[in-house]
């Protein structure tokens, strides 16, 4: 083996290990997710988003239609902006509910979209006005044992 | 009788204070290396040829041994967690146990296998053979020019074979459970990076690597200079280096883990 093919292997071989740990570091391989094409924002108001996180599914009837594409803190109104990217393929009427749902008991947290019966459609960044919070345990707890002690 | 209690009292101590004394030259061999290591990176030449004789051919077992055990992992973990509907985490799963345990470990005992045995079964072939004696009769430091660019090429390619198992591993748990199974592509991404801390996950899997790197070919030139120059010698200093590195690489795996990952998520 002639040193300069050596010399070109090896050098192939430290690049491919730098190349393996920023992938690791980075792990952005992939994280284009959810590349359909052409997608509408959509950006909702809820009181409390649980665990959702950046990325996470938007479903309706259990289909992904779209992606979470960031979540702010709303200095206005307090509570959490959520933006949504959703396919331009969907469509979905202006009183369309928007909820933070759990898929499973432990399961991550995605966006569930029940659409409305209005006629108009939701466009570009409009804003979904219905929303339900992500479901906090020590929340529904804590509910459920006001109630039964009110019912004494 | 009392002499054959005596006698076996005698080989007890005698194994123990051989091993022992074993120990106390693998450590000054390994300072020799180490204080003569100068000309290794003076004359990177023969390093870079080592780490091609180590680093790259060892990278084929270790690209195809890295998929399919993150293969496994995902197939297995997707099994578990599909029971309760968290199927998602398998990303999670599998990227954890890669970058944290089995990547650098799984690495290092391939390693020790591939080039580990194949450095001391050199380095003794060269003692049998009088080779080293010849280069020490040429005033050449058989340590500086044949232990030590072995060594190094040895600490320097553990990392980025480890690095690259793991990357194939996730690779590999990506296709079983997302090409595969249909896992969702984004939430088996994005809880990953949830989940794997770059400085807690990242850089503590290659520390480690750093270590077995050192373990296995420091073993692994050990067992090749001090094996008795016959064809036997060589055969069981190569069966030596595989055995006593893994036993290695899983212990100091241990003390590492206690020590990084306390209390750590």
């Amino acid at each position: 083996m002639s040193r300069t093919v050596m010399d070109f292997w090896v050098g192939l071989f430290v690049m491919a290990g730098i190349g393996a740990l920023l992938i690791l570091g980075l792990k952005v391989g992939n994280l284009t997710s959810y590349n359909a094409g052409e997608v509408y924002n959509l950006t909702g108001n809820f009181e409390n988003i649980g665990g959702l996180k950046i990325r996470a599914p938007v479903k309706s009837a259990g289909v992904v239609v779209g992606r979470v594409l960031d979540i702010q803190y709303s200095l206005e109104t307090h509570d959490a902006i959520v933006t949504m990217g959703v396919s331009s393929s969907y469509q979905f009427p202006k009183d369309t509910f928007a909820s933070i749902l759990t898929s499973g008991l432990l399961g991550e947290q995605y966006i569930g979209l029940s659409p409305g019966g209005d006629a108009v459609m939701l466009a570009d960044g409009d804003k979904i006005m219905k929303t339900n919070s992500a479901m906090v345990l020590e929340e529904m707890i804590g509910r459920f044992l006001f109630d039964k002690a009110s019912e004494n | 009788m009392r002499n054959r209690i005596v006698v076996s009292i005698q080989a007890i101590g005698h194994r123990t204070i051989d091993s022992i004394w074993r120990l106390g030259v693998a450590s000054r061999f390994f300072v020799w290396v180490l204080l003569k290591s100068t000309t290794s990176f003076l004359r990177f030449g023969l390093v870079v040829r080592e780490i091609y004789f180590v680093g790259v051919l060892s990278l084929i077992i270790i690209l195809v041994s890295g998929l399919f055990v993150g293969m496994v992992l995902g197939l297995q973990g997707y099994e578990t967690l599909q029971k309760y509907g968290s199927e998602s985490a398998v990303g999670t799963l599998v990227a954890l146990s890669l970058v944290r345990e089995l990547g650098p470990v799984m690495a290092a005992l391939l390693f020790a296998s591939r080039a580990g045995s194949a450095i001391t079964a050199e380095i003794g072939l060269m003692k049998a053979t009088n080779q080293l004696a010849a280069m020490g009769m040429m005033a050449v430091d058989p340590i500086a020019r044949v232990v030590a660019p072995r060594f190094w090429a040895g600490v320097i390619s553990m990392p980025f074979l480890a690095a690259m198992f793991s990357v194939m591993g996730v690779f590999g748990g990506y296709l079983v459970t997302v090409v595969f199974i249909g896992v969702d592509n984004g939430s088996f991404w994005s809880q990953m990076q949830n989940a794997v801390d770059f400085r807690y996950d990242i850089v503590n899997g290659v520390i480690k690597s750093c270590f077995f790197g050192v373990a296995v070919t420091a073993i692994a030139v050990f067992e090749g200079f001090d094996a008795p120059p016959t064809a036997e010698g060589v055969s069981g200093a190569t069966t030596r280096t595989v055995v006593t590195s893994s036993l290695v690489i899983l212990g100091l795996d241990f003390v590492l883990t206690s020590f990084m990952f306390r209390g750590v998520s």
